[in-house]
């Protein structure tokens, strides 16, 4: 039979047992790598897609930038003139915001590969199943980014607040990275639930909270002018809470597809 | 798609179906082992047993419901049976590492394709997934043989339902595995898409490749396959039911 094309890699260490016919002319080779590099570079291929297929279709990024502006609007209506000063209450619309915007854009993540039966052609790759997670997290945090990058002057115009400062912005690439992680996590779990729609919020809310008092609070003392520590406790809850999810979703994630 | 997409010589496209060609005393590239899978109270599998070997197409038929595509997802490690287990050359699926899934393509109901992406995008987007040393050429070659290379930029989307059947073949055989899952490959397909379909079972066969395959059609199972099986009940029967004799 001459030299195998390939061979059943052994469950542990155990030896392979059973080769392969020889493939002949196909040519095909594959470099099967288990390490990091491999692993990023299936984490990169995943996150082009998702970000290929969204700029054909437009589904998610759309509609989570339009309406976080339309929130920001409907929020300066409804605060114009009964609000001494905005900076009272722009912290916590800033955060509201992010939150119900990433809930309206992060449940496509997972629900539209459910939706176009491609998810199996995902799930059979091989693959560490992690790498799907993290590469539709990176899609969701640059979605959210994005959404964030319009909001900001949006809310300078319309409370005439000055939010780009450097440790709000920090502070929102952190509470979005949380976000984000959850929330894709989450996605995948509720991917094959028929009310994922409404199931989802219900579920990623009250785990948000943390990332909402850490966000508002951290906004609030920039825009107070509170000192560097009492800011600083907050950036590292943020980061805390940011660590934790990134190593809880590594650790979950093949569980779910396992269930 | 009768060219050297899967491996093997050239004349073994035109291999007329048969024995296979391969010794088929080696192991099983497939063993299904008592199977039994429940979905809620109703045991769709009832202990399924079956092997496939190299060289050797093995066309399972049932009616619909049967539990076909349920033993195609547990063969492939999209499920997971609840008592059984599935042995892919040696090694038991419940035991197995990501890694196992190189060694299987499936081509299922659905495409597994992005309709938004072209064909190109979507076997480049696989090729990485699986590792594809130097993918164009494999890619460039697959798409060739699904007769699709003119219309590889165009959006998935806008492909016909053949079209589209053609490019979930090319992207199972994408990465040459020896064993090939195909459930209803021949959906949708016209006549020279069957006909071409056929050529690469044919081939995969004389490649030493193991197919499992479902079709409805009793006389193209019959002409693809040297063994025919037969899911009645959640079980497998090597002999037809009454019913499929009536039909044939």
């Amino acid at each position: 039979m001459g030299e195998p094309l390939v061979r059943f890699p052994a469950p542990e260490s155990a030896p392979p047992e059973v080769d392969l016919p020889k493939a002949g002319r196909s040519g095909v080779q594959m470099a099967p790598g288990q390490g990091l590099r491999a692993y990023l570079g299936k984490v990169q291929a995943i996150a082009l897609k998702e970000l290929r297929v969204e700029w054909r279709a437009r589904e998610v990024s759309t509609t989570m930038v339009v309406f976080g502006l339309l929130a920001a609007i409907v929020f300066g209506m409804a605060f114009d003139l009964r609000v001494p000063s905005p900076q009272m209450v722009v912290p916590g619309i800033l955060w509201v915001i992010v939150l119900f915007t990433g809930v309206v854009g992060l449940h496509r993540s997972f629900a539209a590969e459910v939706d176009r039966d491609t998810l199996a052609g995902l799930l059979l790759a091989p693959m560490d199943r992690s790498a799907i997670y993290f590469g539709k997290l990176l899609a969701n945090l640059l979605y959210l980014l994005m959404a964030e990058a319009l909001l900001l002057p949006a809310l300078l115009i319309l409370f005439d607040t000055n939010l780009f400062q450097p440790t709000i912005l920090v502070g929102l690439f952190l509470g979005s990275l949380g976000y984000a992680e959850v929330g894709t996590l989450f996605a995948a779990l509720t991917a094959h639930s028929r009310a994922r729609e409404a199931l989802l919020p219900v579920l990623l809310l009250p785990v948000m909270v943390p990332v909402f008092i850490a966000g508002a609070s951290l906004t609030a003392g920039v825009l107070d002018g509170a000192p560097g520590s009492g800011v600083g406790r907050w950036l590292s809850m943020l980061v805390l809470y940011d660590l934790l999810f990134v190593v809880a979703a590594y650790l979950l994630f093949d569980l779910i597809w396992e269930a | 798609m009768s060219m050297a997409v899967a491996s093997g010589t050239s004349s073994a496209v035109d291999a007329p179906s048969g024995s296979p060609p391969v010794a088929a005393e080696r192991s099983p590239l497939i063993r299904v082992d008592g199977v039994v899978k429940r979905f809620g109270r109703k045991r769709v599998l009832r202990g399924v047993s079956l092997e496939v070997h190299a060289g050797q197409v093995v066309a399972l038929l049932g009616a619909n419901g049967a539990g076909k595509t349920t033993l195609m997802r547990i063969v492939a490690g999209l499920d997971r049976p609840d008592h059984g287990d599935v042995h892919l050359g040696r090694v038991p699926l419940s035991r197995a590492r990501h890694g196992i899934r190189r060694y299987v393509g499936l081509v299922s109901h659905q495409p597994l394709l992005y309709e938004s992406l072209s064909g190109w995008e979507n076997l480049q987007f696989f090729a990485r997934l699986y590792d594809l040393v130097a993918p164009d050429p494999r890619v460039a070659t697959v798409l060739r043989a699904a007769d699709l290379w003119l219309r590889r930029h165009d959006p998935v989307r806008t492909y016909s339902r053949g079209m589209v059947q053609r490019l979930a073949i090319a992207r199972a055989i994408l990465h040459d595995p020896p064993v090939l899952l195909l459930d209803e490959p021949d959906t949708g397909l016209d006549p020279a898409s069957v006909r071409t379909l056929e050529a690469l079972i044919r081939q995969l066969r004389a490649a030493g490749r193991g197919v499992l395959l479902t079709t409805h059609n009793w006389e193209r199972a019959e002409r693809w396959a040297d063994r025919l099986l037969y899911l009645v009940d959640g079980t497998i029967r090597t002999t037809p039911p009454e019913a499929v004799v009536g039909h044939g």
